[in-house]
């Protein structure tokens, strides 16, 4: 059906989206470009002027930028490892005829309607609290010190608190991947003898891949620019030992309003955002094919 | 997928699954019981559950303290404006990747998406000086311009991945028996992809409620929706949890009726139509 | 804008002014979601009877995001506020920015000679006052009597640091989950390095020579840090280096920690009724180390009007209404003295109703003596006592804030942490342009 004046009409149609997303994307592409290589702070007006790479090579002098390189990596990766896994397992739960199946699954929903700064200030205080948190609370019921969450695995709680935001997200998309697999094709691996396994491997995992696909690709464009609920809990710290390139970025847009270097920032994160596309395009980009 | 159970496997079935989503939602079921609590008794250790000092104090003060219907109609006109605008944008440029694609359509799309690589506190500032030159700030319609083109990526590509599940043969039936695009468009394709584009909607307009940086950068007084609101509840001096746990109920309440009122469409729409 | 735009405009306002005071005009209030503020917006009927030609629209924000959200308006000359509610770090700077406009011509009956002389200091630049204050704060030690007594010691009302540590291990029963002291160990600017650069005041060090060259790697910020993290890892509650303000305020409240050292307004709270120990708690100053400097800080959020506002007028009514002795008296009426702003004017403390409030004399004591002037033991060029009033403050103190915590938190230890300080407080003054 792709007659010449077919493809010309759909041009047309394409072609709204496609302009203003290329205004969206160029000009504050163009504008943070051209903010990275200038002296630029907000609460020192007086000086201005180009400095060349001086604010790309403050990121790569940085004691922290390797480490935070490394933590935004671990972030994406490590919540999408948890949310695709237990999701996985959760919606094959829930496919499950159970009883209240509708409020169940908003209940397994529900997380995702909380605001992140909130969410994030709620896992903080009322339940990483070392000394007015729920966990503290469980830890003394059973004779255990409290685990300094924050202090001690500042990643892993902030991997845990984003994972429990992601959680309802990746499960529904798997859940309605499995809704739509044939019972019949189960029913007749059953019984020809196939376990319970080797039906999950052979005949379920491969039909919900292109969900896992798209789990993937929507959750790290997601992942890799969180930074509110680092701030919220850890402010990066201690120390460095969970601040990730937004942060970093954010430090020094919001804390030092240095607008030079939060563009030299952004320009990297995007390089980084690209390089890790690439990747996952060149992994799983067979797999959004029909 | 749904097959029958034995009585004793569906009972444990049920078990687990239930436990599986109470502790899901256990820490927003417990921000909602530390809203009824007061400020002492929301941090008190051990934890209180039946001894607690039940309250509608934060609630009410809560309501008193600030305009919450100015937020809420805020954040319904920023949300639903930029859910509507970005379809109207995106569901003719999904139906032409779908149904006329091109060799470059799948770059096309994944380029799309990577317009939301840049993080947002990198564009704070560009961002800013261009919404105020263009005297967008604290504007709803600025906002929703704002809100439409971040999430359009994810409009476009729900709505393909739908689009693609409509088979194309009936669509070039309705051309041999003459119908425009338009009529195409409006009386064979709109139906068919009615729940596709219900969902879309639904998660979208989640997406724009809980969009927490934009909204406060952008806006002051008149167009400041509930992140706003929120945010004069999170960390003064003083105990806080309670009422911040009862702003951010007033504020999930809505979307969660929203969420159980249209739960079908709202579960098909989170599959970005992952499934065929 | 185009000429017949202006020229429209222009008419307009010609009209607005002709219409005379019947023209209502709105001025939007940015402010922080403290307690003190919340009250004020509680008594806006006193405000809108008074001039009901002026409407008020609120922006209530977290202290980080308000400070976020002013800072870009205000340095981009956006103009979305008319009244801002900013601290004694941002009013110098911003002042000679020449951000704000200077509020000298407040009406008589204002009495601003009747302002605290150190705070009024603060917010003065060059002569001009660029700022109200709205409340006031300096810290201060507060301490649970019955623990004291229970452990058969006294604190004296201007107590040593060797009193402290004396004080600490003997409240510490760390099975009872009983804490002989609470510090901030949050990083950040405004917290765990608002204690440590006051403290590191009373310990003889500085955060720069007359030349602006860093000192952290000189004896006496190494005294102070060792002595912080020794004292807090002996006596301080476990998980330390996340517990801001509000975290150390909360645990106090529950009877956890044996002292505090902290902001003066949380006097209020430990003694009110959320707090476990309200008729428990005791009040002294901050302490020294025999070298003429408290640790004790000074602070205010005070309201003032930004150069972009478009209704400086309405504004500075606004101010005055807010910030005037009747603003207390009507506090006072309404919510009883104790919950009157704290820490603004020399009549309010002498006050025989206010003499009351347990808390008055040692928040006064302590405001009077900090010194932003001269808030170091040797020389400084700089302003401030908790913080140097230089626009890279916020970002200096933030980095080294983070190093600091992580000392805390056991992963460096002190003379790393100085070291990395140095380092990287040297590189950015560099970066600035201070120093070569």
């Amino acid at each position: 059906m792709s007659t010449q004046s077919s493809r010309l009409a759909a041009r047309m149609m394409v072609a709204p989206s496609v302009v203003l997303l290329l205004i969206w994307m160029i000009v504050p592409l163009a504008m943070t470009l051209y903010y990275s290589f200038r002296f630029y702070r907000l609460l020192s007006p007086d000086r201005t002027g180009w400095t060349g790479f001086t604010n790309y090579l403050w990121f790569f002098n940085s004691p922290d930028f390797w480490l935070a390189l490394w933590n935004t990596l671990a972030l994406v990766g490590g919540v999408l490892v948890i949310t695709v896994t237990l999701g996985i397992l959760i919606a094959l739960l829930i496919d499950q005829p159970v009883k209240g199946q509708g409020l169940l699954r908003i209940l397994v929903i529900a997380p995702f309607f909380v605001m992140p700064p909130v969410a994030a200030s709620i896992w903080e205080n009322l339940f990483m609290h070392p000394q007015n948190g729920l966990f503290a609370a469980v830890a003394r019921g059973f004779g255990a010190q409290p685990i300094l969450f924050l202090e001690q695995y500042p990643m892993l709680s902030v991997i845990g608190i984003v994972s429990w935001e992601w959680l309802p997200f990746a499960t529904l998309i798997l859940l309605t991947a499995l809704q739509s697999l044939s019972s019949e094709q189960l029913e007749a691996a059953e019984m020809d003898g196939a376990s319970a396994f080797s039906r999950f491997r052979y005949i379920i995992l491969p039909h919900m891949t292109r969900a896992i696909t798209v789990v993937i690709l929507i959750q790290t464009i997601f992942l890799l620019g969180i930074f509110g609920e680092i701030f919220t809990t850890t402010q990066g710290g201690p120390g460095s030992a969970s601040t990730t390139l937004p942060y970093m970025i954010f430090k020094q847009a919001i804390a030092a309003k240095d607008i030079g270097r939060a563009a030299a920032g952004g320009i990297i994160a995007v390089i980084l955002a690209n390089i890790v596309a690439y990747f996952l395009m060149r992994g799983l980009g067979r797999n959004l094919e029909n | 997928m749904a097959r029958a159970l034995s009585p004793r496997r569906q009972l444990i079935t049920t078990i687990a699954a239930w436990s599986v989503a109470l502790l899901i939602f256990f820490p927003v079921l417990w921000m909602i019981l530390t809203s009824f609590k007061t400020e002492p008794s929301a941090v008190a250790m051990p934890p209180e559950f039946l001894s607690a000092d039940w309250t509608l104090e934060n609630y009410a003060e809560v309501w008193a303290r600030s305009d919450y219907p100015r937020f809420f109609w805020n954040s319904v006109v920023i949300s639903v404006g930029s859910t509507l605008l970005g379809l109207v944008v995106a569901v003719p440029a999904a139906w032409a990747m779908a149904f006329v694609p091109g060799r470059r359509t799948k770059d096309l799309l994944m380029w799309m998406l990577s317009t939301k690589m840049m993080p947002a506190v990198a564009v704070m500032i560009p961002l800013y000086l261009l919404f105020q030159r263009l005297g967008l700030i604290d504007t709803k319609f600025g906002l929703v311009i704002a809100l439409m083109l971040m999430n359009l990526p994810i409009i476009v590509w729900m709505l393909y991945t739908y689009f693609k599940e409509i088979p194309g043969e009936i669509l070039e039936a309705a051309r041999m028996d003459g119908a425009s695009l338009w009529n195409e468009i409006v009386h064979v394709l709109t139906p068919m992809a009615l729940p596709g584009i219900a969902s879309t909607m639904l998660l979208n307009i989640i997406l724009a409620w809980n969009e927490a940086f934009w909204t406060i950068v952008l806006t002051t007084t008149k167009a400041a929706p509930l992140s706003a609101f929120i945010a004069s509840f999170s960390a003064p001096q003083g105990l806080f949890y309670a009422k911040l746990s009862a702003a951010s109920a007033m504020a999930i309440l809505p979307i969660l009726i929203l969420g159980w009122f249209s739960q079908k469409q709202l579960v098909r729409g989170l599959t970005f139509g992952a499934v065929k | 804008m185009t000429t017949t735009l202006r020229a429209l405009l222009g008419a307009t306002a010609l009209v607005a002014l002709s219409g005379a005071a019947m023209a209502e005009t709105t001025i939007t209030v940015a402010t922080v979601n403290n307690g003190d503020m919340v009250r004020m917006q509680g008594l806006m009927d006193d405000f809108n009877a008074k001039h009901p030609d002026i409407k008020v629209e609120w922006v209530t924000l977290e202290e980080n995001v308000l400070r976020q959200n002013v800072t870009t308006d205000i340095a981009t000359g956006g103009g979305q506020y008319d009244v801002i509610t900013i601290g004694t770090y941002e009013v110098p700077i911003w002042g000679k920015q020449g951000w704000l406009e200077s509020l000298n011509d407040l009406p008589a009956e204002y009495d601003v000679d009747d302002l605290l002389p150190a705070i009024r200091g603060g917010l003065t630049v060059d002569g001009n006052l660029y700022a109200a204050p709205f409340y006031g704060e300096s810290s201060m030690v507060m301490y649970r009597k019955d623990l004291m007594e229970a452990a058969g010691l006294t604190m004296p009302d201007a107590p040593t640091w060797a009193d402290i540590e004396k004080a600490a291990a003997a409240m510490t029963d760390k099975s009872k989950e009983q804490y002989g002291v609470c510090l901030r160990g949050k990083a950040g600017w405004g917290e765990n390095m608002a204690f440590l650069t006051a403290m590191s005041n009373s310990f003889g060090a500085r955060w720069f020579d007359e030349n602006w060259v860093p000192q952290f790697d000189q004896p006496e910020w190494k005294a102070t840090l060792d002595f912080y993290l020794n004292l807090m890892n002996q006596y301080g509650p476990p998980g330390a280096s996340n517990n801001g303000f509000n975290e150390n305020l909360t645990l106090f409240q529950q009877g956890k920690c044996g002292m505090w050292i902290d902001a003066t307004v949380a006097a209020s709270f430990v003694t009110g009724k959320d707090s476990t120990v309200a008729d428990k708690v005791g009040f002294a100053l901050a302490p020294d180390n025999g070298l003429g400097k408290r640790g004790n800080w000074l602070w205010a959020w005070s309201l003032a009007i930004p150069s972009s506002s478009d209704a400086k007028d309405a504004a500075k009514v606004f101010i005055d209404w807010a910030t005037n002795k009747d603003y207390l008296a009507l506090v006072a009426s309404k919510e009883g003295w104790a919950n009157v702003p704290p820490g603004t004017r020399t009549s309010l403390y002498s006050n025989e109703e206010y003499a009351k409030v347990p808390f008055a004399k040692m928040t006064i004591d302590s405001i009077n003596s900090a010194d932003p002037n001269a808030p170091t033991v040797k020389p400084v060029p700089y302003v401030g006592v908790q913080f140097v009033a230089i626009p890279e403050f916020q970002g200096l103190g933030t980095s080294v804030g983070e190093i600091f915590s992580a000392a805390l938190a056991g992963q460096k230890t002190a003379d790393e942490a100085l070291a990395e300080a140095q380092t990287l407080v040297t590189d950015e003054m560099k970066a600035a342009g201070y120093i070569q």
